[in-house]
């Protein structure tokens, strides 16, 4: 019903709408430049005060009403509700709104019968008051808005400050969402650490998260020493840093100050394009190309390669990252002025020397700010460490050896069926928190040292 | 063609100055544009050099074909011949970057590397081998700061970032720069056009002192500074060199109608 209703009030905005643009001529007699503010400026300000206080009304209906109907039938039959327990009492209003409403019902009884029905009249009820209040709404909102308009109302500010809010709304839900993310992950890593001592888990050397989940079962006490994790997770991304750093930094010096401007056009999206395949493509990529490559050439050199090497998914995750590398680079060693360039040509420098004495140093805080994220995005990486990388928490700095991180851990703690109160359920969080804290650190550091670096020039 | 040789006896009366450089006949095509035109023009040694004209009348072009520095525009053709001492610089047995030792520049924005003041001065001179020694080299970039006329104002703060000076600091700062690999001639693209009058003084009096050294060629807006600074004039019009002489002669006495109209601030 709601979407009815949402339907007939963006039918009434664009009426409101051309209707408020009309009157705004006809109040002028026709001097449009009479009038303080655009007709369009006045078309959306009678828009708004039709429909939005409608669309208030509506939204606060749909959240409110279901819980006042709910209250209003615990209430009105008390007597049989009383001696159920919370989940019953839920599930007792879950079958009376699908008696009511369609949808599949548990089991049925008087009661519920009863409830369905008040539940129906209740909804009826609903209905109508709230068309009505609606119509009542959008009708003296128009009627307030109609006679507002006259050629000094400054329609502008109040439909430019409707925006504005509206604005602020979206950029809310994104921060809010983060917030709320952000508390979720400190909540549950409270209750894992209630289980498992803050100490063992960022120092043990110990990973084995096997518990018993249920009584009966037989397992050991599983111990959540995370160091292993950090360590693969390191030892992967610096092998992916060794890769992609050399090669993406190359690049983006070539692009952008050797090659022609016709090949840097096409070269640079192609470079980025890297950055568009999606990661389970490089995953088996790496695990089925890669890996096997380099444990055949480790065994032919007399090498005992593991099948799910550091190596191969650090290589993979490097060719991964490169576009990053290169492509914040080259914006970077782009970003310094043509001038400093002129400067030493007319000295009579080379180009490899005023690449490597002149742009280099001046473009140095943006290459490592690019390294930086490059890292960040590493480090969270998941789909390419879980195909390629292995599940074993090793404690080893042999990149020929299987590791494991912190992504891959997090996917097989919350992988099938899990019981939420468990610690090794909660451990995924935890997790999650050191991979947040970590990469929020980097970016903000990152983020830092570029604004350093764009002082120096403005 | 449309320039006028309004002094022969000027020439020869400068003329105990030798020739450093000579364009004849130099055209400039941006892609399809032309910016100039068959520009004969002769730089003498030990004398300032002004080129006058308005915007876009091809006086940047001209001097920044000088040392070659358009060869970092692709889309730019030069065509003509521009000596430095009867040596063709577009020839290809020069090595454009000898070339860019031996002819400095000096650009319109103060453009100092991101660097301290002693490794602005020392860049030169490292990348041109010629200081043997830290000794050497301490000594190189101490005179270049000195005739720079900036010696006293940073000699307690070299090795603070040459960024962190004035405006007028930093294009002294760029002109020691220029000179401490001892070009033969100095090019200076309307070095004072981002600097205050105070500056503009400061930098006026140091290209009067360096002529004593150098070949100088100057863009410049200001009529008045071609007056105070230069020996020689010449004004570029649409592209075109219209007329070229002796500063006084120039500014007193114009042949060409467009010279008259510009110097008096008819157009431009």
């Amino acid at each position: 019903m709601t979407s009815v209703f949402l339907l007939v009030l963006v039918g009434l905005f664009i009426i409101a709408f051309i209707a408020g643009r009309m009157r705004a001529a006809s109040v002028t007699g026709g001097n449009l430049h009479e009038l303080h503010s655009r007709p369009t400026y006045h078309g959306g300000y009678l828009a708004i005060w039709t429909v939005i206080p409608a669309i208030v009304v509506l939204t606060l209906f749909s959240v409110l009403y279901p819980m006042i109907e709910d209250r209003i039938v615990l209430t009105r039959f008390a007597d049989a509700v009383a001696q159920f327990n919370l989940p019953e009492r839920e599930a007792f209003i879950r079958d009376a709104r699908a008696l009511a409403f369609g949808g599949i019902v548990s089991f049925t009884d008087e009661t519920k019968l009863a409830a369905a029905e008040l539940y129906k009249s209740m909804h009826m009820a609903g209905i109508v008051v709230l068309a009505l209040a609606l119509a009542a709404l959008a009708a003296g909102g128009f009627y307030y808005g109609w006679t507002r308009i006259a050629p000094k109302m400054r329609a502008r500010h109040v439909v430019e400050r409707v925006i504005m809010v509206a604005l602020i709304a979206c950029s809310a839900v994104a921060i809010l969402t983060t917030i709320g993310i952000v508390l979720s992950l400190i909540f549950e890593s409270i209750r894992f650490f209630q289980k498992v001592p803050l100490f063992e888990f960022l120092f043990g050397l110990q990973w084995s998260p096997q518990t018993a989940l249920r009584a009966d079962q037989v397992a050991s006490e599983g111990t959540f020493g995370a160091v292993p994790l950090f360590a693969g997770t390191a030892l992967i991304t610096f092998i992916a840093i060794a890769v992609a750093g050399p090669i993406g930094l190359f690049s983006a010096i070539y692009l952008s100050d050797y090659a022609a401007p016709k090949f840097r056009a096409v070269a640079k999206p192609m470079l980025e394009i890297l950055a568009g395949v999606p990661t389970v493509v490089y995953g088996f990529f790496a695990a089925l190309t890669v890996a096997p490559f380099f444990r055949g050439f480790g065994e032919n050199i007399g090498l005992s390669v593991s099948s799910e090497s550091a190596l191969a998914a650090g290589v993979v995750m490097g060719i991964m990252i490169i576009p990053f590398v290169s492509s914040l680079s080259d914006d970077v060693i782009n970003a310094v002025p043509q001038s400093l360039r002129d400067g030493s040509y007319a000295m009579g420098a080379t180009k490899a020397e005023t690449i490597r004495k002149v742009i280099l140093p001046a473009a140095l805080p943006g290459i490592v700010s690019a390294l930086i994220l490059a890292i960040s995005r590493a480090v969270g990486e998941t789909m390419i460490v879980v195909m390629a990388a292995g599940l074993a928490a090793n404690l080893t700095i042999n990149p020929l050896e299987a590791v494991t991180t912190v992504t891959v851990q997090i996917v097989t703690l919350l992988v099938g069926d899990q019981e939420f109160d468990s610690a090794k359920t909660l451990a995924a969080f935890a997790l999650g928190l050191v991979l947040f804290v970590v990469t929020l650190a980097l970016n903000i550091f990152a983020q830092r040292v570029v604004q350093r670096y764009r002082e120096q020039y403005e | 063609m449309d320039m006028q040789v309004n002094d022969a006896v000027g020439q020869t009366a400068t003329a105990g100055h030798a020739i450093k450089m000579r364009g004849e006949k130099v055209s400039v095509h941006y892609g399809e544009k032309q910016a100039l035109f068959d520009v004969d023009h002769i730089v003498h040694d030990r004398e300032v050099t002004a080129l006058i004209g308005p915007s876009g009348c091809g006086k940047s072009t001209y001097i920044r074909c000088l040392n070659r520095m358009n060869d970092t525009i692709p889309i730019c053709r030069v065509s003509g011949r521009i000596t430095l001492d009867e040596t063709d610089v577009y020839d290809p047995s020069v090595d454009v970057v000898e070339l860019r030792a031996r002819v400095g520049m000096v650009f319109q924005k103060p453009n100092p590397f991101p660097k301290s003041i002693f490794e602005n001065v020392a860049y030169g001179p490292r990348i041109h081998g010629i200081a043997a020694g830290k000794s050497e080299l301490d000594e190189i970039v101490t005179t270049s700061l000195q005739k720079a006329g900036l010696w006293d104002e940073v000699k307690d703060r070299l090795d603070e970032p040459g960024t962190g000076l004035s405006g007028g600091q930093q294009q002294r700062l760029c002109i020691a720069r220029a000179i401490a690999v001892s070009p033969e001639v100095i090019l200076m693209d309307e070095p004072c056009s981002a600097l205050d009058p105070i500056a503009t003084a400061k930098v006026e009096e140091l290209i009067d002192e360096l002529r004593e050294n150098y070949a100088i060629v100057i863009v410049t807006h200001s009529m008045q500074q071609a007056a105070r600074v230069s020996q020689r004039t010449a004004f570029f019009h649409l592209g075109h060199l219209v007329e070229e002489g002796r500063t006084d002669h120039i500014f007193t006495n114009p042949h060409d109608q467009r010279t008259q109209d510009y110097i008096t601030g008819r157009f431009g």
